[in-house]
């Protein structure tokens, strides 16, 4: 069970939120060609260690989240805003 | 290494249990090989039987970084089935099954294949529909499907809930063919067949990294030792992102977590493999009386082979929808597998951008049945430089062009295949 420390809520319990998956891909401008719209769509780091990724607080304040959660401990290590930048500990 | 039989089974009974040996050699790797397959789970080492089988290439090597058995292929709820909708994945499937069922004999080694019969039931008319033009899709590409009504599938299975108020069983499209088979057997028979023909199995040796001299393989780097190999096969479903990555291959994967479960051991009372159709629940009952059941992902990338509770509170309680009985059983076992969820929930066995290496995976949570087609596929992908018919379209590139084959309509989330 994870523990997610939402912003505006507190610590909620992880069936208030749903998963958003990897919050490093960044959506091209309209413009770009196909390989960029490739990346954004299908190229995942899928690291076995830190991962940034979406949570939606779904059942609560219904903001995206970034969360810092570790593959393979399922630590989390930061929750953020969806604007604010963070960081990823080395693998 | 003699055949087993049953003559064989008499003589070591009058002989104490003495004259067994073991089933395949623990050889030290050589320095060279023509093809080396990474990951000796049940694809890997189908992919080797099949390579030395139908190809005659027997100078090969399956990399395994711990023991045979341990990885997925002993994970799983051991479902053998070809109930698809779309022919790419019909097609394969139904190949798959058909080698199932001669498995035994071209192993020589008791799977346990079992053809119970796998029962889809649905729950509401626009369900029916949909699965009578699965099971129309299955006939048309000549594999078997029946549609029963409510009635038929209680003649079947009458254990199950069939006035449960939200989700009453209207009927369900059944694959007689489809079943089980005994998921470490097969692992062992395929270890023991593939070494009978002169594959290499090398327990114990972790690939560190894959070399490479311009736009091809070479080899790999090992605990054990760097290896050659001019053609090199990645079959380790739940970390392919990892090793494709070690000769700077992307592969569109994610890795999530499945758990199963194990209930005690009952009297007889499921015949068949049933998945509910109101929710994401699939039970069979094994030979040793155990009810083994399981449901959908975890829901976010894992690499933890251990399951959460949420889920399992989840599947128990659509288990407990589907068959009331489970609420008084208790869970003896649970545990989890790391899947490769590609972005269509369709596998991948293709050439890479890499000239001399090629991959398995992306097996969702469908790898099992998998295991005998995908092996001789990829035998004849990696043997021919070229795919076989079967897995043309499980392609890299189908997700750049276009070609994705999206069997639950979910769209390009792996959580959600």
């Amino acid at each position: 069970m994870l523990r997610i420390d939402c912003p505006w809520c507190g610590t909620r319990d992880e069936a208030e939120f749903k998963y958003g998956g990897d919050a490093t891909a960044k959506r091209p401008p309209a413009e770009g060609d196909g390989a960029a719209f490739y990346e954004f769509v299908y190229d995942r780091g899928n690291p076995k260690g830190w991962h940034q990724e979406w949570w939606h607080h779904v059942a609560g304040c219904r903001q995206w989240l970034k969360v810092v959660r570790h593959t393979v401990t399922h630590e989390i290590r930061s929750v953020a805003k969806a604007t604010d930048d963070v960081t990823v500990p080395p693998a | 290494m003699s055949r087993y039989s049953v003559f064989r089974l008499f003589r070591e009974g009058l002989r104490n249990q003495t004259g067994w040996t073991r089933a395949w050699r623990d050889p030290d790797p050589k320095p060279a090989y023509d093809v080396i397959i990474i990951g000796g789970g049940g694809h890997g080492l189908a992919s080797a039987y099949y390579l030395a089988r139908e190809h005659g290439i027997t100078n090969v090597a399956v990399l395994e970084r711990g023991q045979i058995g341990l990885g997925n292929v002993g994970r799983n709820t051991t479902i053998v089935r070809s109930n698809y909708l779309f022919p790419e994945n019909n097609l394969f499937y139904e190949k798959s099954l058909q080698l199932w069922e001669g498995l035994e004999q071209d192993l020589n080694f008791n799977v346990m294949m079992s053809q119970r019969g796998v029962i889809n039931l649905y729950h509401s008319d626009s369900q029916r529909d949909a699965y009578a033009r699965r099971g129309n899709s299955m006939r048309l590409n000549g594999i078997d499907a029946e549609l029963l009504d409510r009635e038929q599938v209680r003649a079947l299975v009458p254990v199950l809930d069939f006035d449960n108020a939200r989700f009453p069983i209207q009927g369900g499209l059944i694959q007689r063919r489809g079943g089980t088979a005994r998921h470490d057997a097969v692992a062992w028979g395929l270890a023991r067949g593939a070494d009978r023909l002169g594959v290499d199995i090398i327990q114990n040796c972790e690939v560190t990294g894959i070399r490479r001299e311009g736009d091809r393989v070479v080899g790999v780097e090992t605990t054990r030792g760097y290896i050659a190999a001019p053609k090199i096969g990645i079959a380790v479903a739940g970390h392919t992102t990892q090793v494709a990555s070690m000769a700077g291959v992307r592969i569109p994967i994610e890795s999530h977590l499945l758990q199963a479960f194990v209930s005690e051991a009952v009297k007889p009372v499921l015949d068949h493999v049933v998945t509910f159709g109101a929710g994401h629940f699939y039970i069979s009952q094994s030979d040793k009386g155990g009810l083994v059941f399981g449901g959908g992902l975890d829901g976010y990338n894992s690499f933890a082979q251990r399951g959460t509770l949420p889920e399992a509170e989840h599947v128990i309680n659509e288990g407990v929808a589907l068959m009331p009985l489970l609420s008084r059983l208790r869970v003896l076992r649970q545990w989890a597998g790391v899947m490769d969820m590609t972005f269509d929930g369709t596998p991948l066995i293709c050439k890479t951008p890499v000239r001399g290496l090629y991959v398995n995976g992306g097996w969702c949570y469908g790898g099992f049945k998998a295991v005998p087609g995908s092996g001789w596929c990829f035998a004849h992908t990696v043997a021919k430089d070229e795919p076989h018919a079967l897995n043309a379209a499980m392609t890299i590139e189908r997700f750049r062009d276009g070609g994705m084959i999206d069997e639950k309509g979910a769209g390009p989330f792996p959580w959600l295949h």
